[in-house]
């Protein structure tokens, strides 16, 4: 892993979340630094995914506050559209745009959003798909890939628009498990070139190669933050232990 | 022998007043059409809105032009509303009137359905690359919705220039008031008239509505090939 900088990339404090009356995040706290690969793990329900999705303003907060590189960035509802352009995401359930051919995906944040030069981002787009081997597929058409394929699409989307941090939001639950492996590489492959990531996933193997901390969430609460080797051999507190062993399966019979 | 009766149809300027006729009901069909089209894209997305008044307002109005027949509101206007408010409204803006109505509900409804049929996730994406609400419709949302109303708003259309006959009824010289002027006056010499009268119009009818049918097809084939 490269050096890490100690700068604090994202601040999260005290963030609060509430659907109707359940609160489903409940003070949240938590720096992610310049660099640094994060990855949320949890049981169903805790609140993974919702707390990534308050951070590019997706949901809507209660309380506490986000900071992005020292400003603050939830205390604005109308500024949100420019603050995502510096937050990537990807999401589960991929999303392109079927009515546009991949290259057309690629290229619409970038020029309408960002309003660059349309040459500029074609060159990037092509060097970026050309890394994760889909550069034949450029004319393609969204139905004409497999959920793999368009998941990496999706990853190039996103890092077209050169953003500072990538949030992941369970990108391989609903692959095939051959095609896992390919977004998983790619995923690797960027934090070794120092990508500031926020990943919520359940590959342990994936989480224990990748993170430089783990965070693990129980009932809209920060169980424990350790590191990998920490998290996945010893872990500290009892709901850490008890989730951990649902990936176990004892050979022994030993109960 | 007695006259065949196809050559009422050729007899004098009878098939230059059907065709006449024809522009009549053709003008009311394509104004209102027009109408229906921009107006109705507007309501379709205003029907999308979560307010609760706007949803009721909406659907009480889209309910009320579904339910009451529309000959009934063309009496209802032509009839009603002109003697009531006091201002004189000709037959054929009255027609106009109607139909937009008439059309701008459905199209708005036809419009709703569209937008809703979209993955959410779809929005999601898009706001997660940054764009603008504006620019998620602009390129995201309409370009799509299109693709999925079309059939239903060209089956509209199609209904629409069919149901100008009622207008008939308030007193607009179209294609089957002209018609039926024709068989008046041929019915004597020619007792079949009213069967090829009649068979004219229905040409004229499918010649104008088959086209746009096959118009319709060729388009949704285009696009489920993309």
């Amino acid at each position: 892993m490269i050096q890490k900088t100690q700068e604090k990339l994202l601040e999260i404090m005290n963030l609060k979340k509430q659907y109707d009356d359940v609160e489903t995040l409940k003070d949240i706290s938590l720096d992610v630094h310049k660099g640094e690969v994060v990855v949320v793990l949890g049981p169903s329900g805790c609140g993974k995914s919702t707390l990534l999705r308050c951070l590019n303003g997706l949901e809507e907060i209660q309380g506490g506050q986000i900071k992005l590189n020292g400003e603050v960035i939830n205390a604005d509802k109308t500024k949100w559209h420019l603050i995502r352009q510096k937050i990537g995401m990807v999401f589960q359930s991929y999303d392109l745009f079927p009515h546009m051919s991949i290259i057309e995906n690629i290229l619409l944040g970038p020029t309408k959003a960002q309003g660059r030069d349309k040459t500029e981002v074609l060159a990037q787009a092509e060097k970026l798909l050309t890394r994760v081997g889909l550069l034949d597929k450029k004319d393609a058409y969204p139905r004409q890939l497999s959920g793999g394929q368009k998941q990496r699409v999706a990853i190039v989307r996103a890092l077209c628009m050169n953003p500072e941090i990538m949030l992941f939001d369970e990108v391989t639950a609903s692959l095939d498990p051959e095609m896992v492996r390919e977004v998983l590489d790619v995923m690797l492959e960027l934090a070794k070139q120092g990508m500031t990531m926020v990943i919520v996933t359940h590959e342990m193997a994936f989480a224990k190669a990748v993170a430089d901390r783990i965070v693990f969430i129980d009932q809209g609460q920060i169980a424990e933050i350790a590191k990998p080797q920490d998290f996945f051999n010893a872990p500290t507190t009892e709901r850490a232990k008890r989730f951990l062993n649902i990936f176990k399966f004892n050979e022994e019979s030993e109960r | 022998m007695q006259d065949l009766g196809i050559n009422v149809i050729f007899e004098g300027s009878n098939l230059l007043r059907l065709l006449i006729g024809l522009w009549v009901t053709m003008r009311i069909a394509i104004v209102a059409i027009a109408i229906s089209v921009v107006l109705g894209i507007a309501f379709g997305i205003v029907m999308t809105a979560k307010n609760r008044w706007i949803q009721w307002i909406a659907r009480l109005y889209l309910e009320s032009i579904r339910i009451i027949p529309i000959l009934v509101w063309l009496f209802i206007f032509y009839f009603g509303i002109t003697k009531v408010l006091h201002i004189h409204l000709g037959a054929e803006v009255v027609s106009v009137l109607v139909f937009s109505l008439w059309g701008i509900a459905e199209m708005g409804d036809i419009v709703r359905g569209a937008i809703t049929s979209l993955p959410v996730h779809q929005r999601a994406s898009g706001r997660a690359l940054g764009l603008t609400d504006l620019q998620i419709y602009r390129y995201i949302i309409i370009p799509q919705a299109v693709r999925r109303l079309i059939p239903a708003a060209i089956n509209l259309a199609t209904r629409m220039i069919k149901t100008t006959s009622l207008v008939v009824l308030i007193g607009v010289v179209e294609v089957l008031k002209v018609g039926q002027q024709i068989i008046e006056v041929s019915i004597l010499k020619t007792p079949s008239a009213s069967f090829w009268v009649y068979a004219c119009i229905f040409a004229l009818y499918f010649i104008i509505c088959y086209p746009i049918s096959l118009w319709s097809k060729k388009l949704e084939l285009k696009w489920q090939n993309q």
